[in-house]
């Protein structure tokens, strides 16, 4: 494990006002197998959460046979404690669209589209004109694609990306089966390359600054820096951007405020290090993995209280289609309640673990599967919380 | 098409790219356990129920959405898959209102068949059931009850797959997510067309249709009450399946004689009334022929439509009102039997028709709301007192304790209860078609349809539209006009397939003379009030019985029905005359469109 002390890094909102079409030039001068090739050799993984290497997903939409691909940004930004892409659209959103464009030009799409959280619609007013000068001014450059923006529906599950393609396309917004994934079969029908706000900015400074300078932060398995906003019981809450790979003690020495009892990490749907684990564990997809969501507990903290927001928080934003994550989100919270008011033995807990096993295994997406990294953290590293 | 090859519990299996694991299995005889997964519709893979482990997959693959892969090695009865399969029916039941031993499908539900062959234990989970969840009872055909629901959404798919109606959508998320109507509307007021196909895709209790048959005992046990019941086609080729006998049996004769044992004053059969609509409508066409053809009438809507189906009348005054000049202004076999069972019925037997009480038993949820179409009284009675499905009729044999099988065979009580081939195959698909043409064509030529035996082949079948085109040559010298005319038809079934053809009428662009539609898949063999299960190869099964039934009888064209010419002589006088139009014809009206 490449345990890493704190570093703090400026590349995402670093040079905020240099002439980004600068960046998109440079890329249009490459070839597109070039450009995938400097991703891919960039290690850079997916920021949205589920970490999966962008230049690959790149490769495999441009290896995709049709007249019509689509790139999207997903920018509904919906996990609790997670406020960075709001930032990162508001400080440097050329930076943002020229990743987009870079992308269309690697994978051969001609349209893109921003899907913007619902409640971000306060950036239209900025982003729409730039916009709009955007899609005229690399028409110039001779590429031919265009961004427009798409105000989200206001559900959590709409970020996860085949629900965002259905909400897209005018119905609900419940995930679809994988296989097949986007790269093949995505917005309307078509091969799609989605990425996160943040991913899409590495993109552009990947291009901008070279493959090295990126690929000597973090660690074998997570490459580069990321973007984290920090909430909690810490003084310095905001937003970060950090190497990756940093140790936990690390992280909380720096914006704990000295009496952190535990840190979740990767938000609702992510894990929960109690102090106990500070040392042994790293900030990274070999470590624990995040979206970008840190939120410090102190030791006044409820963590029976913590979780009971988080399931409620899952028993309302499932999107309820599948069997586990309806039924086992509700049955978690009525469970611990249950255990709480002493109407269930503790050892209920131990049903309750088994059951998020089976809502990992057999949830038809990334929700339900993951409700067990927080339950069984918390629940685990906390036993007694959850029963007295 | 490349074949590829995968193991399915160390079976070796080879199929074609693009099907499902799902599919390999069923090849190698290994059954996985389904929910969600519905034959007649696309994947929606919610319900998990049928997860199996595929090696190298971290997850489980929920077999009925995961397409077969070249190399693919699946095990689909590790403890881990039964652990999660378990689990996964014990959280259907923790959320559910489980009350078998009252409930309408109790012995003909997945859940319930799923929860004993897994033996749940109802204590596993606390119970999540919604409290104060109301049934839904505003609808004379469906009745909602959202306590049995296991959010399949296999009603959703078939409102909109195979129906294009969309009544049905899912509203809300998570702990609150369910089945829903436009605005949560109660079912009597949204765009519903009764036409019960999300009923017999409904895995459960959730969706059912009212049932009357309370009603009908109560006359049967009513001594002053004299009780006619009629029959419809494809009630007879199907019943069997909820008695013991395999699908496609035709059990007509012993049929007869359970309703006679039930009780029922006189046992009758719809074929009769399809006959007499047959007549009716072969004439209504041939008028509409003249009056544009010879008398370019420009008020005379072509093609002319089938009217006969109450789940299509309903879509028609739903989402295409101003077309409804198109339907034939023929009711339906049903309601002409109800209204002719308190007129002439009444008259020949000499019963006071407010004695009468007039049932019919149909494979329709539709025929209810139709029966209670306040404007169905033209006989000065309400035409028909309850329509009863297929299904509804089976339990009261049940109910009787009859022992089915040991039944003998018997005859149709008289009057109108004769039948012809013709009536027979209205059941299925194309058959209204082939008895209306049967007819219309010897109305106009004198000569018999130039199809062997009868059987007009193009417009049978289970294809979504179908066409057929006939010269009329050699006419007689009063239809005349029509010499030369190739009379094009169409059939439809499914609403689905009723919408691309009804898209083609309002765009002026129809090149038809004459369309039959049915609201269901299949016809009435796949009707909304059929015994469940059903699928494609059901609804074959039951309309060859169809066929055979048609190719039995001595008589195969509605106007040869002695009982036809008899009424025409004794009552109604003439086709389209004027008693025909007071009890025979009815209107239709224009209905919201959400
Ligand atoms: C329930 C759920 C919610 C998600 N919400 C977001 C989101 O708000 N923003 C985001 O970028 N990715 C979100 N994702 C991940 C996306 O599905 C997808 O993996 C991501 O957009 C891909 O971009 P990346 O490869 O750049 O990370 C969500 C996933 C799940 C399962
Ligand atoms: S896991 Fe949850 S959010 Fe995902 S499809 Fe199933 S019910 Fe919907
Ligand atoms: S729907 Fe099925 S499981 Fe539910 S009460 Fe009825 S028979 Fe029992
Ligand atoms: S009503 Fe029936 S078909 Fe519809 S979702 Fe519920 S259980 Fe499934
Ligand atoms: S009865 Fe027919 S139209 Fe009505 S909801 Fe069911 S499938 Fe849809
Ligand atoms: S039957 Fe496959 S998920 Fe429901």
């Amino acid at each position: 494990m490449g345990y890493k002390g704190l570093k703090k890094v400026d590349i995402i909102f670093d040079c905020a006002n240099c002439e980004p079409l600068e960046v998109l030039k440079k890329a249009l001068a490459m070839t597109p197998d070039q450009i995938i090739e400097q991703i891919i050799s960039s290690g850079l993984r997916g920021r949205g959460g589920a970490g999966f290497p962008t230049g690959l997903k790149w490769k495999l939409a441009k290896a995709e046979k049709s007249d019509v691909k689509y790139v999207i940004c997903n920018a509904d930004e919906g996990e609790p404690g997670t406020f960075k892409d709001r930032e990162i659209l508001d400080v440097v959103p050329s930076k943002v669209l020229v990743g987009m464009a870079i992308c269309a030009y690697a994978i051969g799409a001609k349209e893109g589209f921003v899907y913007l959280r619902n409640e971000y619609n306060f950036l239209l007013k900025d982003l729409n004109p730039l916009i709009e000068k955007f899609n005229k001014n690399i028409q110039n450059l001779g590429l031919d694609f265009t961004i427009k923006m798409f105000s989200g529906s206001g559900a959590y599950i709409c970020g996860e990306e085949s629900a965002l393609f259905e909400s897209m396309e005018g119905k609900r917004g419940e995930p679809r089966n994988k296989p097949p994934y986007p790269t093949k079969i995505g917005y309307n029908g078509k091969p799609t390359v989605i990425n996160n706000v943040e991913t899409l900015v590495y993109c552009t400074m990947i291009i901008r600054i070279g493959v090295e300078p990126f690929k000597k932060l973090g660690t074998s398995d997570s490459r580069g820096s990321k973007v984290f906003s920090i909430s909690g019981d810490t003084t310095k809450a905001g937003i970060y951007e950090l190497e990756l790979g940093i140790g936990v003690d690390e992280f909380v020495k720096e914006f704990g405020n000295g009496d952190t009892k535990a840190v979740q990490i990767g938000g609702a749907s992510g894990f929960c290090v109690p102090r106990k684990d500070f040392k042994n564990k790293i900030i990274g997809f070999e470590g624990v993995p995040t979206g970008g969501s840190m939120m410090i507990f102190n030791s006044s903290r409820s963590m029976y209280n913590v979780l009971k927001d988080y399931l409620e928080f899952f028993a309302e934003e499932s999107c309820g289609q599948c069997t586990p994550c309806r039924v086992g989100t509700q049955q978690l919270l009525k469970g611990i309640e249950a255990i709480k008011r002493g109407e269930k033995p503790s050892s209920y807990l131990n049903q309750l673990l088994k059951l998020t096993e089976t809502m990992k295994v057999a949830s038809k997406c990334g929700l339900g599967q993951s409700v067990q990294n927080s339950f069984s953290s918390i629940v685990n590293n906390f036993r007694e919380e959850m029963i007295y | 098409m490349s074949i590829i090859n995968l193991t399915i519990d160390n079976k070796k299996v080879s199929i074609e790219k693009g099907q499902t694991i799902l599919d390999a299995a069923k090849k190698v005889n290994v059954r996985i356990p389904t929910l969600c997964h519905h034959e007649d519709l696309c994947v929606a893979g919610n319900c998990r129920v049928c997860v199996v482990e595929v090696e190298g997959s971290k997850t489980l693959s929920a077999s009925c959405a995961v397409p077969a892969e070249d190399g693919m090695v699946v095990k689909t009865n590790t403890p881990k898959v039964r652990n999660a399969r378990k689990d996964i029916v014990a959280l259907l039941v923790s959320e559910h209102n489980t009350q078998c031993t009252t409930c309408y499908r109790s012995m003909n539900c997945e859940l319930q068949a799923l929860s004993a062959e897994y033996n749940i234990d109802n204590n596993r989970y606390l119970s999540v059931l919604k409290p104060n969840i109301e049934i839904d009872r505003s609808s004379w055909s469906i009745e909602k009850d959202d306590s049995k629901c296991v959010r399949c959404q296999r009603c959703v798919r078939t409102c909109a797959e195979l129906q294009h109606v969309n009544a049905l959508t899912v509203s809300g998320k998570g702990k609150d997510m369910k089945i829903s109507t436009f605005m949560d509307l109660p079912l009597n007021e949204a765009i519903c067309t009764n036409c019960g196909q999300c009923v017999i895709h409904c895995p459960t209790g959730a969706l059912t249709e009212r049932r009357y048959f309370d009603r009908v005992w109560e006359a049967i046990g009513n001594e002053k009450k004299h009780v006619v019941i009629n029959t419809a086609p494809s009630v007879r080729v199907a019943i069997g399946e909820m008695l013991g006998y395999p699908v496609g049996s035709r059990v007509t004769g012993k049929m007869v004689t359970s309703l006679k044992r039930l009780g029922v004053d006189s046992v009758l059969d719809t074929d009769f009334s399809a006959d007499l609509t047959i007549v009716e409508e072969g004439y209504e066409l041939l008028q509409r022929l003249r009056k544009a053809l010879v008398e370019n009438d420009t008020s005379i809507k072509l093609p002319m439509i089938t009217s006969c189906s109450p789940g299509w009348v309903k879509f028609i005054e739903h989402i295409f009102p101003e077309h409804l000049g198109h339907l034939s202004t023929c009711k339906s076999p049903q309601q002409m039997f109800g209204a002719l069972s308190k007129t002439y019925y009444a008259e020949k037997k000499g019963i006071d028709p407010k004695d009468i009480v007039s049932i019919s038993i149909m494979p329709c949820a539709a025929k209810k709301f139709e029966a209670n179409r306040p404007e169905m009284n033209d006989s000065g009675y309400r035409d028909i007192d309850a329509g009863l499905t297929t299904r509804e009729l089976g339990h009261m044999i049940n109910q009787a304790g009859l022992n089915f099988a040991e039944l003998e065979d018997s005859e149709f009580d008289s009057i109108m209860g004769e039948s012809t081939g013709a009536g027979a195959i209205f059941g299925a698909t194309g058959g209204v078609m082939e008895a209306a043409l049967r007819t219309a064509y010897e109305l106009v030529t004198g000569r018999d349809v130039p199809f062997d035996n009868l059987n007009i082949l193009p417009v049978r079948g289970m294809e979504g539209i179908k066409e057929a085109a006939i010269k009329l040559e050699n006419c007689l010298p009063d239809w005349s006009f029509l010499e030369g005319v190739e009379l094009k038809v169409a059939v439809a079934h499914g609403l689905i397939n009723a919408r691309k053809i009804m898209d083609q009428v309002a765009a002026g662009k129809s090149p038809y003379h004459f369309i039959e539609v049915m609201a269901c898949p299949g016809g009435c063999i796949g009707g909304g009030g059929q015994p469940i299960p059903t699928n494609d190869e059901i609804r074959k099964k039951r309309a060859e019985a169809i066929y055979e039934e048609d190719m039995n009888m001595p008589v195969r064209k509605s106007h040869k029905n002695p009982e036809i010419i008899k009424i025409y002589k004794e009552f109604l006088k003439e086709p389209l005359g004027e008693v025909s139009h007071r009890l025979l014809h009815t209107s239709y009206k224009k209905r919201n469109h959400y």
